[in-house]
């Protein structure tokens, strides 16, 4: 039978179980809108056609995702495929082992299909940073499809992956989820294993999802997360079914409202979706609170000192000797590090291992770097002030929609503040989520909106619990981009 | 030190990183990163005397398991990866004279 490409998990795991499709119908389905869609998007860097079709075939029905196809960021390695961080410094590197992610995906009747497009080794706002081509919005082709997940959210937007994996570090999965108009989660630091991740900032990265749908994310954190001998930041906490709250209704609910967070500078179109969500989550039973995370304007600051620091420390591992590329101009050793090294890296790599590099130096470390993670306190202080009054907090995820390409990218400081709503939620440990609220009219097109629902550690189900709740209650999730 | 010297020595910091840059890297980089580092100078305003800096969100302390052997990867695996690799080793430039 033919499918919607829009499919959710759920919807899928109910046909295939129905046995209405096989596995191997619902890849090759996929496959041709794949192949039809992507050369306009460009958001998968390759697929193996052939495994995915072994996969299919092999897929047990009777387990929680079993023949489910998912499709993987190029930052989490899968065995014998290709994995590159969409930099050209790894090579024709292929991964000789699973992430654990992907391993639990495969234990649950799951199977990666597809490397996705990313800002080299998640750095960036926009995709643009790859290595490889920039990945485009489906809602408009001159547009952005945020980053650093842009390939992941892009491919779900674009009905070309039923989910994907992603991994957030300052705001890369919810922000490109709310550019392209899908749900975007981040689950609690600690909560999924990042072995088998290429690390970027490592006490910040967590990886997460991008689907249709909230229960879809629900389903794949059930599948992913737990705690992972190879990962001593996953953390040991008892099973739990994330779906179990999905249905509950709001009432009695008090959801925060951060007054630093609706500052003047925000495209009207993103005020007016964000304040008419706050309605409806008013009239769904839940009660606003106004609250203040007085620390907001030094989150960005304070995240590109940490995460600049972590990552010019994680990327030293890239010098051409053990694995990737290996210049053939080198001299002697020195020169060997530094010309690898040289043509490696993109410009906005380079830029962040120097930054991290002077907050590292002697004299500038105290001054830097320990006081920032003195401010990454405050912050998560904040949040724990915030929390006792209220069950969630709200916000855009993004100050204003799709930008253009080549819009910022001259500009580093501005594609930064890009990040400015989602990075305390990496700083603090919290999950989060972005879901579609609306659509913003920007030079005559309309682009999607993203609402950020903002939970304490480890209440991950709360925050499917509203999500959904909101999510069933409006007609957003049925909208589609004309342009494909 | 003249008004006009840079706030951040990116040939001195990219030697250390061990990142060979062109001139024109030098000069793009050098004044992208002073008005990054003028912006996040804004920690700099904040009283911060008493405050515990956290490294991670969650901290856990002390991980161990078990001292036992696990398994890894092969040699063989790992030396498919290698740019330059003969006889079971990573070849590199000669280091010593």
């Amino acid at each position: 039978m033919k499918t919607s490409p829009f499919l959710t998990i759920a919807e899928a795991r109910r046909l295939l179980v129905a046995k209405k499709i096989s596995p191997l119908e619902l890849l090759e389905e996929l496959e041709t809108r794949i192949k039809t869609v992507n050369p306009k998007i460009k958001a998968y860097l390759s697929w193996d056609s052939e495994q995915a079709r072994k996969d299919a075939l092999e897929a047990d029905l009777s387990k929680p995702l079993g023949g489910i196809p998912i499709g993987i960021k190029d930052a989490i390695v899968v065995k014998n495929a290709p994995t590159n961080s969409s930099s050209k410094i790894l090579g024709d590197y292929h991964a000789p082992y699973d992430a654990t992610v992907i391993s639990r995906l495969r234990a649950a009747g799951a199977f990666p299909m597809g490397r996705l497009n990313m800002d080299e080794f998640a750095m960036g706002s926009s995709t643009e940073n790859s290595a490889f081509h920039p990945t485009y919005n489906p809602w408009d082709q001159t547009r952005i499809p945020g980053g650093s997940s842009g390939g992941s959210a892009a491919a779900v937007a674009a009905g070309m992956a039923l989910a994907t994996l992603g991994s957030d570090t300052g705001g890369s999965i919810r922000q490109p989820a709310a550019l392209c108009g899908c749900v975007g989660f981040k689950p609690t630091y600690g909560r999924v294993s990042r072995y088998g991740l290429i690390a970027f900032a490592s006490s910040l990265d967590q990886i997460g999802s991008l689907t249709h749908s909230v229960e879809d994310s629900a389903l794949l954190l059930n599948a992913i997360a737990g705690h992972d001998p190879h990962d001593s930041t996953s953390l040991q906490l008892p099973h739990e079914d994330f779906t179990s709250e999905i249905g509950r209704d709001l009432k009695g609910m008090r959801f925060g409202i951060p007054k630093e967070y609706f500052v003047d500078g925000m495209e009207p179109g993103v005020r007016a979706a964000v304040d008419q969500a706050i309605q409806q989550l008013v009239s769904l039973g839940a009660e606003p609170v106004e609250i203040s995370l007085p620390h907001t304007e030094y989150a960005v600051s304070t995240y590109y000192i940490i995460v600049t620091a972590e990552a010019s420390s994680n990327l030293a591992r890239f010098d051409g000797i053990r694995y990737g590329h290996r210049t053939t101009q080198s001299t002697d050793l020195l020169s060997l590090y530094e010309k690898t090294r040289e043509e490696g890296f993109g410009a906005e790599v380079k830029r962040r291992i120097i930054l991290g590099t002077y907050v590292l130096t002697k004299g500038h470390h105290d001054a830097y770097y320990l006081r920032a993670q003195k401010v990454r306190t405050l912050i998560r202080k904040d949040f724990e002030e915030a929390f006792k009054k209220v069950d969630f907090i709200l916000s855009p995820t993004s100050p204003e929609t799709a930008f253009k390409l080549g819009e910022k990218v001259l500009d580093p400081l501005k594609m930064y503040l890009a990040d400015i709503f989602t990075i305390a939620g990496n700083l603090s440990g919290i999950c989060g989520m972005s879901l579609p609220c609306g659509f913003s009219k920007r030079d005559g097109i309309e682009l999607p909106v993203g609402l950020q629902l903002l939970g304490p550690s480890f209440e991950e189900k709360r925050l499917f619990r509203v999500g959904h709740a909101y999510e069933q209650s409006t007609e957003w999730r049925h909208r589609r981009p004309s342009t494909l | 030190m003249s008004a006009s010297t840079p706030a951040i020595d990116v040939a001195y910091l990219a030697r250390l990183a061990r990142i060979q840059l062109t001139a024109d890297e030098e000069t793009l980089f050098t004044g992208q990163l002073e008005r990054v580092l003028e912006h996040i100078a804004k920690i700099n305003t904040l009283d911060l005397s008493g405050i515990e800096p956290t490294a991670h969100a969650i901290s856990v302390f002390d991980v161990v398991r078990e001292d036992v052997v696990g398994e890894s990867l092969s040699k063989q695996v790992v030396l498919e990866q290698a740019p330059h690799a003969a006889n079971g080793l990573f070849v590199v430039p000669k280091v010593l004279e």
